[in-house]
C-alpha cells in the first residue's frame, strides 16, 4: 500500500477501519519528505517530533472513539505565513528567520483540536509576494511535474507538497490567486474561500481585505472536508462572517443538471496558451454533458482587475509590513546604527527581498499626500465596479468558469527579470479577491505534459455550489488522479 | 519698534484615556498604572505580533458616544477606523489605529466664561475620535526601554477649533472638559498619571486681523500648569519673533518644564506624511439613531446644568454652586446631606466648602473618596442644629470623624461632649453661681454689665464648655432681672 | 532614456523608501525608478474608467458593529515574548536610542 498516493478521503476510511494508524501514516509522510523534498523544497520547516506526538495522540483518540473528527490523524502541512506556536514561522523572509511565535493562528488551533497532524511549514514567495515561489528568501520550490519549472505562487510549497504526497492536504493562502494558480500548476484541487469565511487571525497579513486561507488537496471531497473544519466566525477576527458553515462534504453528489455555468468572455482573449484554452473548452463540454447550461457572460471591468488588485495590495501591504522593524522579533541589524531610525533602515534593507521592497515603496507612494486620490481611492472605486460585474453575472448564472493561469507552469528564472510581466501571470485570479467571491481550482487536463487548472467562481458564501460542480466533474474525469512522476 | 498689539489664537487637542477594563482592540487589562512590572499586560495584538488582529472594545465606543453627547456633538451613525502610518519605537504596528475622515463625534460645543468677564463664549469642538495609546518609552541615554502595558489603551481625542483668544479661556475649557469626563465616569482626570494630556496649537495675530498665522503645536502637556505656562511662553515667544521682524515656522514643540521653555522636537520632523487609509481589519461602526438616542438616558446632569439647579433649588451663592457642581461626587454628597439634615442647604454648603474640604485637602484625599459618610455629616450638622453641641465642638468632632470613621453621636457620647441645654440643670447652676458670688452680683447690678461675660465663663469652666452659652446667658439675664426687682 | 510617459524619479523613490524606513542606495533608487515608472504607467489604465458616481469599496463583506465585550484577559508570557526580542533588559524591550529625546 502506497500511503503517499492516498487521498484524504481514503486515508480517513483506513484510519477509521484501523487499517493504518496515524503514526504509520505520519511516518510515511515524513519519510517521503526526507526522501524527495531535497529536490522539490516544498517545506521550510519539518516538525518530525511534534508530528509523531500529535499522531500518537490522534491514535489514542481513535482507539477510544474519543471525539473522532473527519480530520483526526490526518497529516498536513501549512504555508509558512500562519502563526504556529513553538514552530518557527518565517513567511519565507529573512526578516523572520528566527521568529518562533508564541500563539497559534485560529485555523491552526481548529485543526489541532480536530486532531489533524502538523508535518511542517511550506515555502512560499516572501510574504506572499510572487507568483512562482522564486521570491522565497531561502530557496525556490520546484514543480513535482517538472523540476525545472516553478510550482506557481505564492502558495507554491503548499501546492507542491500536496501534489507530491508530502501531506494529505495543505493549508494555503490566496491573496490574488495564491492558492488557485499553484493548484493549477501542480494538478491539485484548491479553494479560495469567500473573504471572511475563514478566520485570518494569526495569518501574517499581506492584504487584509483580500487574504483568504484555503485548503489544497487531491479531490474536491478532501477540500470540502477541510473547509468545513476551518471555516466559521471568530471573535478575534472582526472581518470573519457570522454565517453558519454548511456540511460541505455531505452535500456533494447532488446533480448539476440544469445549473447555469457562465463563461466570462473577457477571460477568453488572446494570450492564452493553446493547450490551456483547449483544456478549458473540453471541461466546458464536459459540464454540458453533465446537463449544465452554458452561457456567455460579460465582466466588463476585467482588464482593470490587475491594477486594482496591485494598487490596493501595495497600500495595505506597506502598512502591514511596518511591524517588521527589528524591535520585538525577527532580524535586527544594530551594528553601527546611530539611532533607532538607522536600525529600521538597516534591518528592513537587509531583511526584505526586492519584490517586498518594491511593493511597500509603491504602497507609500500611492498613499502619499497628493497621490492617494489618483491611485488608492481610484482603485477602491473601480473595485466597486469589479464587484458589481460579478454580482450582475451571478444574477444570470450559478458559477463562472475560467483558467487559473494563461499558461502552464513556466521555467524557473523565466519571468524574474521583469516584475510587471510576472504580475500579468495573475490576470485571471486577481479580480476575485477584490470582489471577495469564492473560487475553486480544479485540475482539467494537460498541455505539453504540464497540468492545466480551471477555476469555478461563485457567489459570496456559496462554496457549496462550487464543491457540487467540482465534485460532479471529478466523478466523470480523472485528471485529478494523475500523480507527478517523482519519487 | 512698532506698537502692534497681538491677539492670542489657540486650539486645543485633549487626549483622554478611557476608563475601560480592557484595551481598545484586545482583551489585555488597560490598567497599566497598577501593573506590577513592565510588559505584563500584553498579548499578540497590542505588541503587534505577526498575524494578530484588532477587535473593537464595545465599552470604549459607548464612552465615546457619552462624551460626544455631553459635548453637544453629532454622533456619526457611520464612522470608521483608519491607519495612521509612522515609525516610532512606542508604536508596535508601525501604524496607529485611529479615526480620520469619519470620526465617531463631530461639530460640538462647550461654553466657557467670556474673556470680557461678562457672560460666556462658545468654543466649537471640531471632532472627537477614538484611537489607541502608544507604549511607554523610557530614554536611557544610548538606548531606550519599552513597556507595552500602555500600548492599545483606548484614547478619545477631542479637538477644538482655534477659538481661544486667551490662555485663561483655554485653561477654563480644559478644566471643564476634565470635570465632564469625570462626571461621565470615563476618565478619572489624574493628570499626574498622564491619563489626560493636552496639545495646544498656538499662533498670534495683530488685534483686529482675521487671518490665521502660522501655528506651532506644543505636544504632551500633562498638567493644567504646563498647559498654562507653555501656552503663555509660546504666545510671548511668537510675539517677540514678529516684533523682531522674524517668521514663525510651523513645527512640533515640546515643553521643557524645568527650563520653562518650548523646544523644537526634531525627532518626529519627517513623520508628517501619515498616509491615512481605511483600516481593513475593522468593519465600520454603524450606529442606529435609536442606539445613539438610548445614551441620552445614561447622560448625567452635567456641571453647568447642576450649577443652575443648585442656584434655583437651594438658593446658593453662584461661586458655591459652581464649586459644589465641579465634581459629581461632591455635588451628590451635598445633596445627600441636604436630604438627611434638618438644617438648611446653605449650612450644608458652608460645612462642605469649609471644614469638610479643608480636611480633605489637609489629608490629601480625593473628593471621590471622602471617608465620612454623608449620613454622618448630616448627623453632625443636626447635633449642632439641635444645640446638642456647639459650633466649635462640631468642628473638632468632624476632625475626629475623619480620623476614626466613627459616627458623630458616638464620638459626642464617648467623650461626653454633649452640650448642656437642659434648662433645669443650667438654672440650678446659675442660681448657685449667683448665690456663691454676691460681690460680683452687686457690682453687676451696680452697672458693671461687662461682668455678664465673667458669669458665663464661670459656667463654661464648670461644664468644660458643654453648656449652651446662649441658654446660660438668657438664664443669667432672667435671674439678674428678678434681683433688680 | 525611458519609454514611459510617466516618471517616478530617483529622489521620489528615496523619499518613499524613507517613509517606509527602507535603506536604499542611489544606484538602487535609479533601478527602482525605472521599474516604478513602468508599473505605475501601466496602472494609469484606471484613468479611463469613469468613477464619478462610484463609491469606494473598503469592505468586502458587509459586516458592521463587530464589538468585543470589555473584559480583561490574562497577559501572555513576558518571558516568551522577550525570547523573540533582539534585545531586552529588566523585562523591557530594548532599542537603540531615539535621537532628539533624552
Amino acid at each position: 500500500m502506497d500511503l503517499n498516493s492516498l487521498t484524504l478521503r481514503s486515508a480517513q476510511e483506513m484510519l477509521r477501519s484501523k487499517q493504518v494508524s496515524s503514526v504509520e501514516l505520519t511516518q510515511a509522510m515524513l519519510d517521503r519528505i526526507h526522501k524527495i523534498d531535497p529536490q522539490i523544497q516544498a517545506y521550510m520547516t519539518v516538525t518530525d517530533e511534534l508530528a509523531l506526538e500529535q499522531a500518537h495522540q490522534a491514535d489514542e483518540r481513535l482507539a477510544h472513539g474519543d471525539n473522532v473528527t473527519p480530520l483526526i490523524g490526518i497529516p498536513f502541512g501549512v504555508k509558512d505565513c500562519l502563526s504556529t506556536k513553538g514552530v518557527r514561522t518565517t513567511c519565507s523572509s529573512k526578516i523572520l528567520e528566527n521568529y518562533v511565535p508564541q500563539y497559534n493562528a485560529t485555523v491552526i488551533e481548529k485543526l489541532s483540536d480536530a486532531g489533524a497532524v502538523l508535518l511542517g511549514k511550506h515555502n512560499m514567495d516572501e510574504f506572499g509576494m510572487g507568483s512562482s515561489c522564486e521570491n522565497s528568501a531561502y530557496f525556490p520550490t520546484r514543480n513535482p511535474w517538472d523540476l525545472s519549472r516553478v510550482p506557481g505562487g505564492s502558495s507554491g510549497g503548499s501546492a507542491a507538497a500536496a501534489a507530491a504526497g508530502m501531506g494529505l492536504f495543505s493549508i494555503g493562502e490566496d491573496t490574488g490567486g495564491s492558492v488557485r494558480m499553484p493548484a493549477g500548476f501542480c494538478n491539485i484541487t484548491g479553494l479560495k474561500p469567500t473573504y471572511g469565511r475563514v478566520s485570518r487571525y494569526g495569518l501574517i497579513a499581506l492584504v487584509s481585505s483580500f487574504d483568504s486561507i484555503g485548503p489544497m488537496a487531491r479531490e474536491v471531497y478532501d477540500v470540502a472536508t477541510v473547509t468545513e473544519a476551518i471555516a466559521g466566525v471568530d471573535g478575534r477576527d472582526s472581518t470573519s462572517a457570522a454565517i453558519p458553515v454548511p456540511q460541505y462534504s455531505q452535500s456533494l453528489g447532488k446533480s448539476v443538471k440544469g445549473m447555469k455555468l457562465g463563461i466570462p468572455k473577457e477571460y477568453f482573449v488572446a494570450g492564452m496558451e493553446a493547450g490551456v484554452e483547449s483544456a478549458i473548452h473540453k471541461a466546458i463540454e464536459q459540464f454540458e454533458a453533465l446537463g449544465m447550461e452554458i452561457q456567455e457572460v460579460s465582466l466588463p471591468h476585467t482588464k482593470y482587475g490587475l491594477p486594482v488588485y496591485y494598487l490596493i495590495l501595495f497600500a495595505e501591504a506597506s502598512a502591514n509590513l511596518a511591524r517588521f522593524d527589528g524591535t520585538r522579533f525577527g532580524l535586527s541589524v544594530r551594528d553601527g546604527a546611530e539611532d533607532v531610525i538607522d536600525v529600521y533602515l538597516q534591518t528592513r534593507r537587509a531583511g526584505f527581498g526586492d519584490e517586498v521592497k518594491r511593493r511597500i515603496m509603491l504602497g507609500a507612494y500611492t498613499l502619499s499626500a497628493g497621490y492617494y486620490d489618483a491611485y488608492y481611492l481610484k482603485a477602491q472605486k473601480v473595485r466597486t465596479l469589479l464587484r458589481q460585474d460579478f454580482e450582475q453575472a451571478f444574477e444570470q448564472v450559478d458559477a463562472l468558469i475560467a483558467p487559473t493561469c494563461p499558461t502552464t507552469a513556466f521555467k524557473l528564472g523565466e519571468k524574474t527579470a521583469d516584475p510587471l510581466e510576472m504580475y500579468l501571470s495573475d490576470i485571471y485570479v486577481t479580480a476575485t479577491n477584490p470582489a471577495g467571491i469564492p473560487s475553486l481550482a480544479v485540475p482539467c487536463g494537460f498541455s505539453q505534459g504540464m497540468p492545466v487548472g480551471m477555476q469555478l467562481m461563485g457567489k459570496h458564501f456559496n462554496e457549496e455550489t462550487l464543491f457540487q460542480i467540482g465534485h460532479a466533474y471529478q466523478q466523470v474525469t480523472d485528471w485529478h488522479k494523475q500523480l507527478p512522476p517523482i519519487g | 519698534m512698532t506698537s502692534i498689539k497681538y491677539e492670542t489664537v489657540i486650539g486645543l487637542e485633549i487626549h483622554a484615556e478611557l476608563q475601560t477594563a480592557s484595551k481598545m482592540f484586545c482583551g489585555c487589562s488597560a490598567d497599566y498604572s497598577s501593573a506590577p512590572e513592565a510588559n505584563t499586560n500584553i498579548c499578540p495584538v497590542c505588541t503587534a505580533l505577526p498575524g494578530a488582529m484588532p477587535v473593537i472594545n464595545a465599552k470604549a465606543v459607548e464612552q465615546a458616544i457619552l462624551v460626544g453627547l455631553a459635548l453637544n456633538c453629532t454622533i456619526n451613525p457611520h464612522n470608521t477606523f483608519a491607519r495612521k502610518n509612522y515609525f516610532y519605537p512606542d508604536l508596535p504596528k508601525g501604524y496607529q489605529i485611529s479615526q480620520y475622515d469619519l470620526p465617531i463625534a463631530s461639530e460640538g460645543w462647550l461654553d466657557v466664561p467670556a474673556d470680557s468677564g461678562k457672560g460666556t463664549q462658545r468654543i466649537i469642538i471640531r471632532r472627537a475620535h477614538l484611537e489607541e495609546d502608544t507604549a511607554k518609552t523610557f530614554h536611557r541615554g544610548d538606548h531606550a526601554l519599552i513597556d507595552y502595558n500602555r500600548a492599545g489603551v483606548p484614547l478619545l481625542e477631542i479637538v477644538t477649533e482655534p477659538d481661544f483668544r486667551s490662555v485663561e479661556s483655554a485653561l477654563a475649557y480644559a478644566t471643564k472638559i476634565r470635570a465632564i469626563l469625570r462626571y461621565l465616569g470615563v476618565n478619572a482626570g489624574d493628570m499626574e498619571k498622564g491619563i489626560l494630556r493636552f496639545e495646544a496649537n498656538v499662533s498670534v495675530r495683530p488685534v483686529g486681523s482675521d487671518e490665521f498665522r502660522t501655528r506651532t503645536e506644543i505636544k504632551n502637556l500633562n498638567s493644567f500648569r504646563a498647559l498654562t505656562r507653555a501656552s503663555t511662553y509660546e504666545v510671548e515667544r511668537q510675539i517677540k519673533v514678529y516684533e523682531n521682524g522674524g517668521q514663525i515656522v510651523q513645527e512640533t514643540l515640546g515643553w521643557d518644564e524645568a527650563r520653562g521653555v518650548t523646544v523644537s522636537q526634531r525627532s518626529k520632523e519627517h513623520a508628517h506624511d501619515y498616509r491615512y487609509f481605511p483600516e481593513p481589519d475593522l468593519p465600520p461602526l454603524e450606529l442606529s439613531q435609536a442606539y445613539i438616542d438610548s445614551f441620552h438616558a445614561h447622560l448625567p446632569e452635567l456641571p453647568d446644568a447642576k450649577t443652575e439647579r443648585f442656584l434655583r433649588e437651594y438658593g446658593l451663592k453662584p461661586q458655591d454652586a459652581a464649586l459644589l457642581a465641579s465634581e459629581r461626587s461632591l455635588a451628590d454628597y451635598f445633596e445627600t446631606v441636604v436630604k438627611q439634615t434638618r438644617d438648611s442647604a446653605q449650612t450644608v454648603c458652608n460645612w462642605l466648602t469649609g471644614a469638610l474640604l479643608r480636611q480633605v485637602n489637609e489629608l490629601g484625599l480625593s473628593v471621590d473618596a471622602i471617608p465620612v459618610p454623608a449620613v454622618h455629616l448630616a448627623q453632625l450638622i443636626d447635633l449642632a442644629f439641635d444645640k446638642t453641641i456647639n459650633g466649635n465642638t462640631a468642628k473638632s468632632v468632624l476632625v475626629e470623624m475623619f480620623q476614626s470613621g466613627r459616627a458623630p453621636k458616638e464620638i459626642v457620647e464617648a467623650q461626653g461632649l454633649g452640650q448642656i441645654s437642659d434648662e433645669g440643670v443650667l438654672k440650678e447652676m446659675v442660681i448657685k453661681l449667683i448665690a456663691d458670688n454676691p460681690k460680683e452680683v452687686t457690682s453687676y447690678l451696680g452697672g458693671r454689665e461687662t461682668l455678664l461675660q465673667w458669669f458665663i465663663g464661670q459656667i463654661a469652666r464648670a461644664t468644660k464648655g458643654k453648656a449652651n452659652s446662649q441658654a446660660v446667658k438668657q438664664l443669667l439675664l432672667d435671674e439678674f432681672e428678678k434681683l433688680k426687682k | 532614456m525611458t519609454e514611459h510617459s510617466f516618471q517616478i524619479d530617483a529622489d521620489m523613490v528615496k523619499h518613499v523608501a524613507y517613509l517606509v524606513r527602507l535603506g536604499i542606495t542611489d544606484e538602487e533608487a535609479q533601478g527602482f525608478s525605472q521599474q516604478f515608472s513602468a508599473i505605475i504607467d501601466y496602472f494609469n489604465l484606471l484613468n479611463e474608467v469613469d468613477t464619478s458616481d462610484t463609491p469606494p469599496a473598503t469592505q468586502v463583506i458587509h459586516a458592521s458593529m463587530v464589538l468585543r465585550e470589555d473584559v480583561a484577559q490574562p497577559s501572555m508570557s513576558r518571558e516568551e515574548f522577550l525570547k523573540n526580542a533582539p534585545e531586552s533588559e529588566d523585562g523591557y524591550v530594548k532599542v537603540s536610542t531615539v535621537l532628539g529625546e533624552e
